[in-house]
């Protein structure tokens, strides 16, 4: 009746019933009223069409930091590091947007292959010092993110601008953004990204699924001395997880450079875009497809927590709350995978 | 400005920058020592900064120039209990550590900021009236040449902080307690067979970098920040997550490691008044933390040894 493959769809469906049911236990403690707080929540997602073009444009990046982090899981290794990945992804798509002009056919393409070089940059970085001299990639890439975070802060100071604390817009012709789909949600800043993000979990569905570098970069993730004993490269296909994970973290960053915003301003802190990343993989198990639907359940959770102060005066920050329990949930799948074996027994 | 200038503007500085890294580093060491990694020291620091601000407006009035202290240690008490949440999951429900350390960062800047827009219907709190002040220690500051570089215009959690690293190596190395905890974190089944409780062990271990984790939120806010918004702790958790690798997992190490951290902060505050790093970019000494840490990290410092059985769950009965 229940397989470990059930088992395996259902604790992320349990989760989110959990972080979603505790959330309204919340609601009920500080007195709202949790039907009418999520009422207004899926009406802020889902309400009318500049509302859903939002939520889209929001799940877009999550889509790309999530299977950045999915995909360095998968092949055993933890890329904290997605945040900064991002941040020089959005960085050099805005720097080749903004210094080139081109026929867009050239200049798109270029602006989002740099993006992803350079957050391929970054993630080998990481990747070269855990394949050739074992340092943790944890601690690693946490401080990269920092080093990409003050970095491309100066460089958006005095390189690309004199002293500006913002670049330019880029050039229409490397731009994501779409008239067409703006008009038709409202304006919105929902843009063509979503169809980069969407293509780019077929792809990563099929590089780890069904090509044979999918499978020993699988293998070394598993069991790194047997993969070596079958003749497989570990430090080689370390790099090279790394390095693809942080690409996809760098795509992220150009759908923010490209299609949100067509600039990139300094920061005083993270965007958060990698950290919610994490959360993301973990909820969508890793797979393609689950961190697509996670990618969505986040994004809606996040739009639609905006319209929750207004019509039920709940604050939207709750929404933090209810994510992280949802992770919480995720993280102890001991505990739920205990109780639905026992209850398997108990129904027997 | 001669050397004495520059050390006299940059050591007390750095102290003042370095004490929240390391209480922080501190609880870090004590659990991982334990075998349980505690990525969710940002999020401890969030719970003690939030703690720490909340009790000081709301009890400023009643204690007086108490007010300080008693909410650094109620920031401990509360980020204690919280930590118990890393530790249930990941000591008894086997979650992995890193995923519940990364779920206690987001929790606790959830019910943080949820708290703070409940309570002050506003992003962030208001200033606090009663932080922690500088002060000269009486006749230390007198000393010629030591006297301004350590003695004066200091906080007394700066010096706090120094001599509870001091006690927590005594704890750790010459203590039956500390050889518990050590055991627990490098074999687990070895200790348990010798009748130690690791479950116990390794529960008290995260609880006590809740309270140290709390500990130096609650200082950051209380001497830096002086109000909790969601930006208050950005980062200085993984900073002393850092110092813990930094430092070898060792109290002292983390310390020394933590001060260097502040002294590389301090010299990118102070620097520009400094003849020679006036006219480095400031970019250089702000990212200079996090490059040396990589550096030390790939064992241009030496190599660091991590607990044996760190991330792992302990199940007993099981080889």
């Amino acid at each position: 009746m229940f397989t470990n493959r059930m088992i395996n769809i259902l604790i992320p469906i349990i989760s989110v019933i959990l972080g979603l049911l505790s959330g309204a236990v919340i609601m009920l403690i500080f007195g709202y009223n949790p039907i009418a707080g999520y009422g207004a929540l899926w009406e802020g997602a889902f309400g009318d069409s500049y509302f859903f073009g939002e939520t889209i444009r929001m799940v877009t990046p999550y889509i790309l930091s999530g299977l950045a982090v999915a995909f360095a899981l998968r092949t055993g290794l933890l890329n904290i590091g997605v945040e900064g990945q991002v941040f020089v992804g959005w960085l050099a798509s805005v720097w080749v947007g903004v210094a080139f002009d081109l026929p867009m056919a050239i200049h798109l393409p270029l602006a989002i292959i740099a993006a992803a070089a350079a957050g391929a940059f970054w993630g080998f970085i990481p990747g070269i010092l855990k394949a050739k001299l074992g340092v943790h990639e944890v601690i690693v890439t946490i401080m990269m993110n920092y080093i990409a975070l003050y970095t491309t802060n100066a460089i958006v100071r005095h390189v690309i601008t004199d002293g500006e604390d913002q670049t330019e817009n880029i050039a229409d012709s490397a731009s994501l953004a779409s008239t067409w789909l703006a008009e038709m949600t409202f304006y919105s800043r929902m843009h063509y990204g979503i169809l980069i993000a969407l293509f780019m979990a077929l792809v990563m569905w099929f590089i780890l699924n069904k090509t044979s570098r999918g499978f020993e970069l699988r293998s070394v993730g598993y069991n790194p001395f047997a993969s070596n004993y079958a003749g497989m490269s570990v430090s080689k296909n370390i790099i090279l997880a790394m390095m693809i994970s942080g690409a996809f973290a760098g795509l992220a960053g150009a759908m923010e450079g490209l299609g949100t915003y067509g600039y990139l301003a300094s920061k005083s802190g993270f965007t958060n875009i990698g950290f919610e990343g994490i959360a993301v993989a973990l909820l969508g198990a890793n797979a393609a497809l689950g961190v697509v639907l996670a990618a969505f359940l986040f994004g809606i959770l996040k739009i639609g927590a905006l319209n929750m102060p207004t019509v039920a005066g709940v604050p939207t920050e709750l929404v933090e709350i209810v994510i992280a329990l949802i992770i919480f949930f995720v993280a102890s799948s001991y505990m739920i995978r205990w109780f639905i074996l026992r209850f398997k027994k108990e129904g027997k | 400005m001669n050397l004495f200038d520059i050390l006299q503007s940059i050591i007390p500085q750095a102290l003042f920058f370095a004490a929240p890294l390391i209480f922080t580093a501190l609880g870090g060491v004590l659990s991982e020592r334990s075998g349980v990694i505690n990525i969710g020291l940002e999020g401890l620091m969030v719970m003690g900064a939030f703690v720490g601000i909340v009790f000081n407006l709301t009890f400023a009035d009643v204690l007086g120039s108490w007010t300080p202290w008693v909410s650094i240690l109620a920031a401990m008490v509360v980020s204690a209990v919280f930590a118990l949440t890393h530790a249930v999951a990941s000591v008894t429900l086997r979650a992995d550590q890193v995923v519940s350390g990364v779920a206690i960062n987001f929790l606790a800047l959830g019910i943080g900021v949820f708290l703070t827009k409940q309570w002050y219907d506003k992003g962030q709190t208001d200033m606090v009236s009663r932080p922690f002040y500088t002060s000269d220690v009486w006749l230390l500051s007198d000393i010629p040449i030591i006297g301004p570089m350590f003695f004066s215009r200091m906080y007394t959690t700066s010096y706090l902080a120094i001599i509870l690293a001091f006690v927590v190596w005594f704890v750790l190395f010459k203590t039956s307690f500390g050889l518990r905890l050590r055991s627990v974190g490098e074999h687990p089944m070895a200790a348990d067979t010798n009748g130690i409780n690791v479950y116990g062990m390794r529960y008290v271990a995260v609880m006590m970098s809740g309270a140290l984790g709390g500990l130096g939120g609650a200082v950051f806010a209380l001497t830096i920040a002086m109000n909790f918004s969601q930006s208050t702790i950005v980062g200085q958790g993984f900073m002393a997550l850092a110092a813990v690798i930094f430092g070898k997992w060792h109290p002292l190490g983390a310390m020394g490691a933590a001060i260097f951290f502040g002294f590389a902060q301090s010299l990118s505050v102070v620097g520009s008044g400094i003849p020679l790093l006036a006219d480095v970019p400031q970019v250089f000494l702000l990212i200079a933390p996090y490059v040396l840490t990589i550096l030390a990290l790939a064992g241009f410092i030496g190599r660091a040894e991590a607990p044996k059985s760190l991330g792992e769950a302990y199940v007993k009965g099981s080889r």
